[in-house]
């Protein structure tokens, strides 16, 4: 099985229409995930029915236990995370900043302090049309969005591995969401825009890629809305020796797909369908799918 | 005031929102923009001026091997499995740390100190007479995005007029940098995915308890769900920019419509005009 994540750095380049797209491609091929835990698009496109839903807890957090509290404030001395909340009822704990590390707890002389597990968020096993779907929601304002990544591709890999591709959709930024997207791949597919900060961020996520895998292709998307931009791209990716495997035109059918929830597909006719599917067949062919 | 600007969806147009809302106010009062988007900060590209380049680091732990007995009590005590403590050596895994003390506090042989470890930097500029600019950087192949954003927030000060970037989604990085702000900015796109990842970003302000308005960016007038959207949770619709190949083009380049286009100065003008009605109502 073949491992292939398609992130982008700068967000809102398409790295969701691609995956969808990409997942259409060949037939009873693909195990899907959605790793942009934070914001997952990839269901809204690909129609899952959902047979399995379990909780995700992320790290335990700190309650201070006001009958013990003696206002001494060690907890909020100790804390780096600035998660005590000290106001005229005592002492509190911030659920949302509060990291789970434990500190408070030991410091507490009265021994006020426990922890307790909360519900971060849901996890869910789907079918659909191109195969089994893992995706999530995190609870809005919830941390830990990079262990919810890790725990989204552990339930994805425990399925049958009968699949020829995991094909997983990535979160934007370069930060521990993505890491946790890119530790185990095979290889990346990079979506980019014609734009300065298209160029900027691609040149960042390359470099956070790289310590994952050798295996790098780049499309730009919407190419035709500065070509200019889209030059300088492409010298830059030629200058680095990055494939540069696509360039797909701005197409407004593309955009009335995904208002219709559908995924672009082999047998679509429009200029940007077409584009993806000569993007995929030279995608698939460079990581060795037959 | 303390203006968020955020979205849930990435590059629904939050950079193109702070750049232009910032440079027409920056014409009249003092105003700092902070780039808090630190995995992908755009901001400066819009603003190209010198910068001053300050390290952000965090505290780490450092082992003395000479006062180890290896008796496990860090590598018991960290939550995120940073530490492992084998019969000869111990390993140390810096991606995992959140640089929490813990281990230090509970060594009983005051075999750890900590060092501080760069995680990124944070730039300031002055590109203009009344405009700061304060942008965040994560250091490539970092996790840990809140300690820097942190600093950027911190060094941005107390002025009285400050625009935050924040970054896409709707966990850690949006609730630090959106945290104490006066309003927040929801910025979309008429998608599935701009609506659904609205509906998100909208919980999260809720949860803060931010007032937050919306603007709808790159629109064809396919808008009806998100108005409705809009009308159904008491969000007023602060600005609605359309799709214009103009626009991106201008955007593209790093340049700010707001400049190109004195309509366009009004318009962002009058946004801030409603974010102020935004803090009123809400008080």
């Amino acid at each position: 099985m073949i491992r292939l994540a398609v992130v982008s750095g700068k967000g809102g380049t398409g790295k969701t229409v691609i995956t969808s797209a990409l997942s259409q491609m060949l037939p009873n091929y693909y195990l899907l995930a959605d790793c942009d835990v934070d914001a997952a698009n990839l269901g809204l496109l690909l129609a899952p029915k959902r047979i399995h839903r379990e909780p995700f807890h992320g790290m335990n957090t700190a309650v201070i236990d006001p009958d013990l509290c003696t206002l001494c404030g060690k907890c909020s001395e100790f804390c780096r995370f600035r998660a005590v909340d000290h106001n005229k009822e005592g002492f509190s704990i911030s659920n949302i900043r509060c990291e789970g590390c434990g500190v408070c707890a030991f410091v507490c002389p009265e021994g006020a302090i426990s922890f307790t597990s909360r519900i971060a968020g849901e996890i869910f096993l789907s079918d659909s049309a191109a195969g089994p779907l893992v995706d999530a929601m995190l609870v809005p304002g919830a941390g830990n969005s990079g262990l919810l990544v890790h725990e989204v591709k552990k339930i994805a890999l425990a399925q049958d591995r009968k699949w020829e591709i995991f094909l997983v959709d990535g979160p934007p930024g370069i930060g521990c969401p993505l890491i946790s997207t890119l530790t185990g791949v095979d290889a990346v597919l990079i979506v980019t825009e014609p734009s300065i900060s298209g160029l900027h961020d691609l040149k960042r996520v390359v470099k956070v890629a790289m310590n994952y895998t050798t295996q790098i292709s780049i499309v730009i998307n919407r190419y035709d809305i500065d070509e200019s931009m889209t030059e300088l791209i492409s010298e830059w990716c030629s200058d680095k020796g990055f494939p540069l495997i696509g360039k797909i035109p701005f197409d407004p059918w593309i955009i009335d797909s995904v208002r219709n929830c559908r995924p672009v597909t082999r047998i679509d006719t429009a200029p940007g369908a077409r584009a993806i599917q000569e993007m995929a067949d030279v995608l698939y062919r460079s990581v060795g799918v037959k | 005031m303390k203006i968020a600007v955020a979205s849930g969806k990435g590059g629904t147009g939050k950079t193109l929102v702070a750049a232009n809302l910032a440079s027409v106010l920056s014409k009249d009062v003092s105003t700092t923009l902070v780039d808090c988007d630190v995995e992908e900060p755009n901001l400066h590209l819009f603003f190209p001026s010198p910068v001053t380049t300050a390290d952000v680091t965090v505290p780490m732990p450092v082992f003395d091997p000479e006062a180890c007995n290896h008796c496990g009590k860090c590598a018991e005590f960290c939550r995120y499995g940073a530490i492992s403590v084998l019969p000869n050596r111990i390993l140390f895994f810096p991606e995992l740390c959140h640089s929490c003390g813990g281990c230090m506090l509970v060594c009983p042989n005051g075999a750890i100190r900590e060092e501080p470890v760069r995680i990124g930097i944070v730039t300031t500029s002055h590109p203009s007479n009344r405009l700061t600019l304060v942008t965040g950087i994560l250091d490539e192949g970092q996790s840990h995005a809140t300690p820097i954003i942190r600093a950027a927030k911190e060094m941005g000060g107390s002025s009285d007029l400050i625009v935050f970037d924040a970054a896409p989604g709707t966990t850690c990085s949006v609730v630090e940098t959106v945290t104490d702000c006066d309003a927040c900015i929801l910025v979309t796109e008429s998608t599935p995915f701009g609506l659904h990842d609205l509906s998100l970003a909208y919980e999260v302000m809720k949860l803060l308890n931010v007032p937050s308005g919306v603007v709808i960016n790159r629109s064809d007038g396919e808008d009806a769900e998100v108005l409705a959207f809009c009308r159904s949770h008491g969000l007023s619709v602060l600005l609605t920019i359309p799709f214009d190949r103009g626009i991106a083009a201008v955007q593209n380049r790093g340049e700010l419509i707001s400049r190109k286009d004195r309509a366009w100065e009004e318009m962002f003008a009058e946004l801030y005009a409603r974010c102020r009605t935004l803090v009123g109502v809400h008080e």
